[in-house]
């Protein structure tokens, strides 16, 4: 173009020309290599299963016979177009009243009502994407840190950071004790943030947890909220899978340890949410920022003009979420769902010698293959990851692109597939596993060179080709 | 420890301005024709409701793009789970296909140069992360809509220096003005990244001059800096001058693919054009693939709800449809420009010429008890609490003149506005003869003689036109 690219970087911010979108991370590898051979239960057998997508398929047979049944929930339909109007003019800020009730309602709903949610500290946002980096501008200058337990959702290190020129700074958890997250971890983490000069202004916590989904203990919880009142700093909740729980033990949320401990600062929590997992809508958008603070509704309130929920996604969840019968039958049936995908293929890992963390929510598992590591390192694992997408063909998440200091272990999804699927998957995870019994994983040069990342360019062609099948959409991370 | 960040306790979002407070006022005692009819009328809020019946008739003939459904086949689950940032593809070739035949087909987009956001407000924000850093500086003409000091500035940290502009040649950009405001950028130490323009002009509804184009894309060669043109208004085009965009003017010159090319973007927004702001359809198009790279990443914080994509792909592909909405929008703009025009003059008021966007550039000057910002606020509060109507100050758009105000014609029905007219009608000619005629006592006493004068002509133009007995001002 007749630029130098030294030029053009100067021309452009750092923040546009440097890699903190977080995109040239493993994670994204693995989903670029499914979108090139991606698998078909008809079409193409030979492809790659997707198991790198959190997404929550398995109830969407509930919402479309909802659909079907009120139509005027759309404002497009015949039955409800003279709503038309008022919605597709509706830029409020403040979201529809009977949306922000809906939604704190169902929030409640999911939490067994053992709390209930005040509508108006329901603040919109892009997503759960949105939400974070929205909290990150309401709570931290440039410079500032929040600690994170790891392994953690590798959309943070973009979401908290990228724009905002806040730090993450990682809370040590092992595999000894389940990844629970301790006292003493959190304390050499703030610690050494001290010694190191780095202003801590936040806790990050995932419960339930992605990638372990599991689901944090009263005491751990209870605990955790101490520490961040005893040092005055921010508790962030991202609750985004707290309808995804299918068993014991109960999810715990935030709004309940606070609800009865009168010491803790209230300015203090803030719960992150989205439908994007516990409904299966990442495409609608609906990210929300509770916070118990009034300066930071205040604030995120007016940043939500950068990413409010569209008008007409706002009335159909407003509608579908004040039907009390559905929701219940949702929940319900979801977790049903969610439980028995969970446990069919747990018990089929099992069958092979492949054991996971025990868990109780998420729309993954967090799997352990250190076995079958050469030797316990962060090389190895992406050896054998490598040879997982390539090989055996799935596209799972290694650990170390969600931070875990431990090598071996691997997200893998399993709400986001048919039954069908889900048994081809476990067929060649089978296979695998049987054949590396035999003939262990080998270093193999050729595929240490392998490179998996294709130039933006390359991708944009890609996506942009009319066989871009809508059936398979690239997700930057979930 | 201060508990929050700098930027949630500042006030950089804005909000403070007086563009906020009159709507604030307007919130507390909002008019309706059945309910409230002594409530204040909006006027400060530029929304295009002329043509929601054309949308309508449109929904109810195609019941499938309402209803998630594709060929009668329910598509739901598709959509629902549809969160590619790239956006919808079918939405983005009818978007950019809208755009050009607004911009009557003299360019043509490429879809996967168009960046999908949440609103036009989102694309501004995120342009302003991707080719500024914080403490560097974007150059604005006055008056600009009062939005962008939130948008452009608040949470990227970039600055805003203004070109000023004056009534003196309908304000215009002048390269004077270009160069002054560069090189007041340089005494305050900011480092200039670009220049960003509304193009029609928000407040003005003004569409820019070749001249002005032309202007603007060789100050960005020279100095090696970006344009944005904001044309976010560019379907409320009524009149003539016809629309010409910046990518025109490219073009015209032979630039494609050269550094000014790369350097120059545009954001848009189904807002205006289509009167659907609730659905936050906002896009950046860039011919830079590296700005289109981090805007699509970036686009991550505000995308698109894929219900919305996919409604509006199905509309904006309709042709027939785009066409008559397009021309029939236009006829109604230009009609309700003409009322409120017209209602302006019967109160003695003139509006800067314009042929574009939702509302007019009213003069005010003559209303005012001094050439001041502060006599404007009170003219203002006036208006807002006496008159009942919420309009916008000049000031509030960082205009360099007092007496100017922003007036919005196309978010009521015609009753209203007429109603509107009404009101102010009777203002003025209340206030001529109550509140100004009092300023006789001055020591300047041959400007009071001949605003005297003036008034004296409007107040027997309004008694005859009234019909009424009224008594003329002092001579």
């Amino acid at each position: 173009m007749g630029l130098s690219l030294r030029n053009q970087q100067q021309l452009l911010s750092k923040i546009a020309t440097g890699n903190g979108h977080g995109e040239d991370s493993p994670y994204f590898d693995g989903w670029k290599a499914y979108e090139n051979d991606p698998y078909h239960p008809i079409d193409n057998l030979q492809g790659v299963i997707q198991m790198g997508l959190a997404e929550n398929q398995l109830s969407f047979g509930l919402v479309e016979k909802w659909i079907l049944n009120n139509p005027k929930a759309s404002i497009c339909t015949a039955e409800g177009v003279n709503q038309f109007r008022d919605i597709a003019l509706f830029q409020d800020y403040h979201g529809l009243p009977e949306f922000r009730n809906a939604v704190a309602k169902f929030m409640g709903r999911v939490r067994g009502n053992r709390v209930t949610f005040d509508p108006d500290r329901i603040v919109m946002s892009g997503g759960a994407t949105g939400a974070h980096e929205t909290i990150a501008f309401c709570l931290a200058d440039p410079g500032d840190a929040f600690l994170v337990p790891v392994p953690y959702y590798p959309g943070f290190d973009r979401d908290l950071r990228w724009r905002t020129g806040t730090q993450l700074i990682p809370v040590a958890c092992e595999s000894s004790n389940d990844f629970k997250v301790t006292i003493e971890a959190l304390n050499a983490a703030y610690e050494k943030a001290q010694e190191d000069n780095i202003r801590v202004k936040g806790l990050l916590i995932t419960n339930p947890s992605n990638p372990l989904g599991t689901v944090l203990d009263r005491e751990t919880l209870t605990s955790i909220v101490s520490f961040i009142n005893e040092k005055s700093i921010h508790l962030v909740c991202d609750e985004i899978y707290a309808a995804t729980v299918f068993s014991q033990p109960d999810f715990i949320s935030i709004a309940e340890v606070i609800e009865d401990d009168i010491e803790c600062n209230r300015d203090l929590i803030h719960i992150v949410y989205s439908l994007s997992k516990d409904m299966g809508f990442p495409g609608f958008r609906v990210g929300i920022v509770y916070s118990y603070n009034d300066a930071v509704v205040n604030c995120a309130r007016k940043m939500s003009s950068f990413g409010l929920v569209s008008s007409q996604t706002q009335h159909l969840i407003a509608s579908m979420l004040s039907d009390d019968e559905f929701v219940n039958e949702f929940i319900s049936e979801s977790a049903k769902s969610l439980e028995k995908r969970h446990n069919y293929f747990t018990s089929e890992l099992e069958k092979v010698g492949i054991s996971c963390l025990k868990s109780n929510a998420g729309l993954f598992l967090w799997m352990d293959l250190h076995k079958l590591l050469k030797e316990q390192t962060t090389e190895a694992e992406m050896t054998l990851w490598r040879v997982i997408i390539n090989e055996v063909k799935l596209n799972v998440s290694p650990g170390s692109s969600f931070h875990c200091p431990e090598p071996g272990w691997f997200r893998v999804c399993i709400a986001n597939m048919d039954d069908k699927t889900m048994k081809a998957a476990l067929t060649r995870i089978r296979i695998f596993v049987n054949k590396e019994l035999v003939v262990p994983t080998k270093k193999r040069c050729w595929q240490n060179n392998l490179s998996l990342r294709l130039s933006s360019t390359r991708l944009d062609d890609f996506m942009m080709s009319p066989h871009s099948p809508m059936q398979s959409p690239l997700v930057r991370a979930t | 420890m201060r508990l929050l960040s700098r930027k949630a306790t500042c006030n950089s979002h804005g909000q403070d301005s007086s563009y906020f407070l009159g709507w604030q006022e307007y919130e507390k005692n909002p008019f309706d024709e059945i309910t409230n009819p002594k409530g204040i009328i909006q006027m400060g809020l530029a929304e295009n409701q002329l043509s929601f019946d054309l949308l309508e008739s449109w929904l109810t003939k195609n019941p499938d793009a309402a209803g998630f459904k594709s060929e009668g086949e329910s598509i739901f689950r598709q959509l629902a789970l549809f969160q590619d940032y790239h956006g919808f593809p079918a939405f983005k070739n009818a978007f950019v296909e809208f755009m050009s035949e607004i911009r009557g087909n003299k360019v043509s987009f490429d879809p996967s140069h168009l960046v999908l956001t949440a609103g036009a407000t989102s694309a501004n924000e995120t342009l302003m992360f991707c080719l500024a850093e914080p403490g560097e500086a974007f150059l604005l003409p006055t008056p600009y809509y009062p939005g962008f000091d939130r948008d452009l500035k608040w949470r990227t940290g970039v600055e805003i220096v203004p070109i000023q502009c004056t009534s003196s040649n309908a304000f215009q950009i002048t390269e004077a003005a270009l160069l002054d405001a560069y090189q007041e950028a340089q005494n305050r130490n900011l480092r200039v990244k670009g220049v960003l323009v509304t193009n029609p002009s928000n407040p003005l509804g003004t569409t820019m001059t070749r001249n002005e184009l032309n202007l603007l894309v060789s100050f960005i060669e020279a100095k090696g800096i970006h344009l944005i043109s904001d044309e976010i208004y560019s379907g409320t085009v009524f009149s003539s001058p016809d629309f010409v965009s910046v990518m025109e003017i490219l073009k015209a010159r032979n630039y494609e693919n050269t550094d000014v090319w790369n350097r120059v973007h545009l954001v848009n927004s189904l807002s205006k054009d289509l009167g659907l702001p609730g659905f936050r359809v906002g896009a950046i198009y860039s011919n830079d693939d590296m700005v289109v790279s981090a805007a699509t990443k970036m686009s991550s914080f505000g995308l698109v709800s894929s219900q919305t994509q996919y409604l509006l792909s199905a509309m904006l592909s309709d042709k027939k449809f785009t066409k008559k909405y397009i021309f029939e929008n236009q006829k109604r703009l230009r009609q309700r420009h003409r009322m409120l025009v017209s209602g302006l003059e019967k109160a003695g008021i003139k509006c800067l010429n314009s042929n574009a966007g939702l509302f007019c550039w009213v003069d005010m000057r003559h209303l005012l008890k001094s050439n001041t910002f502060e006599a404007e606020m009170e003219l203002w509060k006036n208006i807002v609490y006496d008159v009942k109507l919420n309009i916008s100050p000049g000031s509030s758009c960082h205009c360099t003149e007092p007496g100017w105000f922003r007036v919005c014609f196309a978010n009521m029905s015609e009753e209203t506005l007429e109603l509107a007219m009404q009101r102010l009608k009777a203002f003025v000619t209340e206030y001529s003869s109550t509140v100004l005629g009092q300023n006789m006592s001055s020591s300047h006493q041959s400007i009071k003689n001949s605003r005297r004068r003036s008034i004296t002509k409007w107040v027997f133009r309004l008694s005859f036109d009234d019909g009424r007995d009224r008594e003329p001002d002092q001579r």
